[in-house]
């Protein structure tokens, strides 16, 4: 390879001295022509909804009509939108649940596999096939298995002795239905976190065995802060995605009952396209964009308390 | 093992009888969990071959009796399935062209162009993915109104064409893993930039353009959002969309016909899967560890 080096160090050497500006000219041209496309999506499809969804969400627009200027109206009403409340409520709760549960069965399947097992892929294969299914389908599955009379999961209870309780059909309920069904889901994140104790050094868990450090102890003192990137990752995009829970509730419960699962991107759609409110869910739209955005900056910067880099250099990139 | 070395005679039968404990304990939750995550996809099979009513049983059979392969066809005779299918790979193929067409040019320009600004828009990149589609949901679907592309395919299919950020990502950690010299070499032969990107880059990224063409195979023939969003006439509907449509039918709210279009739903990606496991899991711990 060195030689190919040298070679075109010599021939291009005389042009080089020439054109050396033109050239790199040249080749930042073609770069910015190969990012034309991204270039053009960012602008199409990014920074030109988000600036006209700011000022749709100061307007009043119902689509068959021009937007008419309100101000901050469509704030303001948020505050008093009791409906507003509740689903943001649904969600923050959604979110607290399903997404530390499924971290933690993650990394206790992860943890699993990668003890020195036989038939380790078949099982990788079995924990990650649902992440290939559709919400759709996965929701129209459930819908079933959650039947209150009919359904395997309360058939299976009721086998132990615990009557089932109404998972769709009581408000009570519903939103732990929605938990056990993304634990179905949890695969991608198992193979996250198994690549990741894959990567933790051997010799680090045979110091401490020699230093007397039992199972636990080495979990806790060495396994959890190597691979604590990995949970932080997990934990940002978990976050991200469920606080934009739609097809579960839309499919599976209407959003109910008693508006139990009343997602709040679902309550945003309902705004949107049931009732043509497009300024008031542009609105509401910001505001989700800034929860997310305050939940992912509040968990990276408590990340420095928690998360583990090795070469400090390498943090998150 | 060290401590096995240490201790020789103390030390090994219990280390072998603990090992033993421990291994039996791994493998029973294994099983356990294994049998729970399969146990509704197992269910939804058997379920599509059950006689009608079935979903209105107590007990529930888990073995139908007699296999009910009626179910299926049914389907057919119920929904415009084979319509709803054609519009999905229509819409799915369309796009994955799109995103691998964009994707790997923008990668290529970031893993082995310099020009200014490259590492900054770079991160721009890495920032669009943390913005939540809601955001531009409602200003985009406006605009492509507007455009009358409204009830066409257009408004799912165009996007992909314009350099999607998860795959710009993915493709430009491998592209970045290609030796520069390659490119040094071609130069030196006269080859251009899009020579060097279709010849060498492109054809050493063979896993890796599967690995994106599976993921967003996937992830557009399981959308949901976006069809509901942008399809109104139902010959239009896509596969997410049908298999739902089902079930405002006569008929069609019974448990084998939903659960018969649920598996011929989600038999491609399963399929997929099971073929290209090994690109998909590549995908996955890319974003995963380097992200």
């Amino acid at each position: 390879m060195a030689h190919v080096q040298a070679k075109s160090d010599r021939i291009g050497a005389a042009r080089w001295r020439l054109l050396k500006i033109t050239n790199r000219q040249r080749e930042a041209m073609v770069g910015y022509l190969f990012l034309s496309p991204w270039l053009l999506g960012f602008l199409i499809f990014l920074v030109g909804p988000m600036v006209a969804s700011i000022y749709l969400s100061l307007t009043e627009y119902k689509v068959i009509k021009a937007p008419v200027w309100i101000g901050l109206a469509n704030y303001v009403r948020m505050f008093s939108d009791e409906l507003f409340y509740h689903s943001m409520q649904v969600t923050v709760t959604y979110t607290a649940l399903s997404v530390p549960l499924g971290i933690v069965a993650a990394l206790g399947v992860a943890v699993l596999l990668n003890q020195r097992i036989v038939a380790s892929g078949l099982f990788r294969t079995i924990f990650y096939l649902p992440s290939v299914i559709s919400g759709v389908a996965v929701a129209i599955v459930f819908a079933w298995i959650f039947n209150f009379r009919f359904g395997i999961l309360n058939y299976f209870l009721s086998l132990v002795g615990i009557p089932g309780p109404n998972w769709l059909g009581h408000p009570r309920w519903t939103l732990w239905a929605f938990v056990l069904m993304s634990l179905w889901g949890i695969g991608g994140n198992v193979i996250i976190f198994l690549a990741a104790l894959q990567g933790v050094p051997v010799p680090l868990y045979e110091a401490a065995k020699i230093d007397g450090a039992g199972n636990w102890r080495r979990f806790w003192a060495i396994t959890l802060p190597m691979i604590s990137p990995a949970i932080l990752f997990v934990l940002i995009m978990g976050v991200i995605g469920t606080f934009q829970t739609f097809t579960q509730s839309y499919v599976m419960t209407g959003g109910g009952p008693a508006n139990a699962t009343l997602f709040y991107l679902f309550y945003l759609y309902k705004n949107a396209f049931n009732w043509f409110e497009m300024g008031y869910a542009s609105a509401m739209a910001w505001v989700l964009f800034l929860v997310i955005m305050v939940c992912t900056l509040l968990l990276w910067r408590s990340s420095a308390r928690w998360v583990y880099y090795e070469s400090g250099a390498e943090g998150g990139r | 093992m060290a401590t096995a070395f240490a201790h020789p005679r103390k030390r090994s039968w219990q280390h072998i009888a603990s090992e033993t404990i421990r291994q039996l304990i791994v493998y029973t939750l294994l099983l356990v969990l294994g049998i729970a995550i399969m146990l509704p996809l197992l269910w939804t099979l058997s379920s599509s071959l059950k006689p009608a009513g079935a979903g209105t049983r107590f007990p529930p059979e888990f073995i139908p009796k007699v296999f009910v392969w009626d179910n299926y066809p049914h389907v057919f005779r119920m929904i415009p399935f084979m319509t709803f299918f054609r519009n999905s790979v229509i819409v799915s193929s369309l796009a994955v062209l799109g995103e691998l067409l964009s994707a790997s040019l923008v990668a290529f320009s970031f893993a082995r162009l310099r020009f200014p600004g490259r590492n900054f828009l770079f991160l721009l990149v890495l920032a669009t993915m943390m913005i939540p589609y809601p955001v531009t949901m409602v200003p985009t679907f406006i605009m492509f109104k507007m455009l009358h592309m409204v009830g066409s395919f257009l408004p799912l299919v165009l996007p992909p064409y314009f350099g999607p950020a998860f795959s710009i990502f993915l493709l430009r950690q491998f592209f970045a893993t290609i030796n520069l010299e390659l490119d040094e070499a071609a130069k030196v032969d006269g080859a251009g930039e899009f020579l060097i990107y279709s010849r060498i880059v492109l054809p050493l990224s063979k896993p890796v353009l599967a690995t994106v063409a599976i993921f967003s195979f996937m992830a557009n023939w399981n959308d949901f959002l976006n069809p509901l969003i942008y399809l109104g006439d139902s010959n239009m509907y896509t596969l997410a969309l049908g298999v739902n449509f089902l079930r405002s039918f006569r008929g069609g709210g019974d448990l084998p016909l939903q659960m018969a279009a649920s598996v011929m739903f989600i038999a491609p990606c399963v399929l997929l899967f099971i073929i290209a496991q090994r690109s998909i899991v590549m995908g996955i711990v890319t974003t995963g560890i380097k992200g």
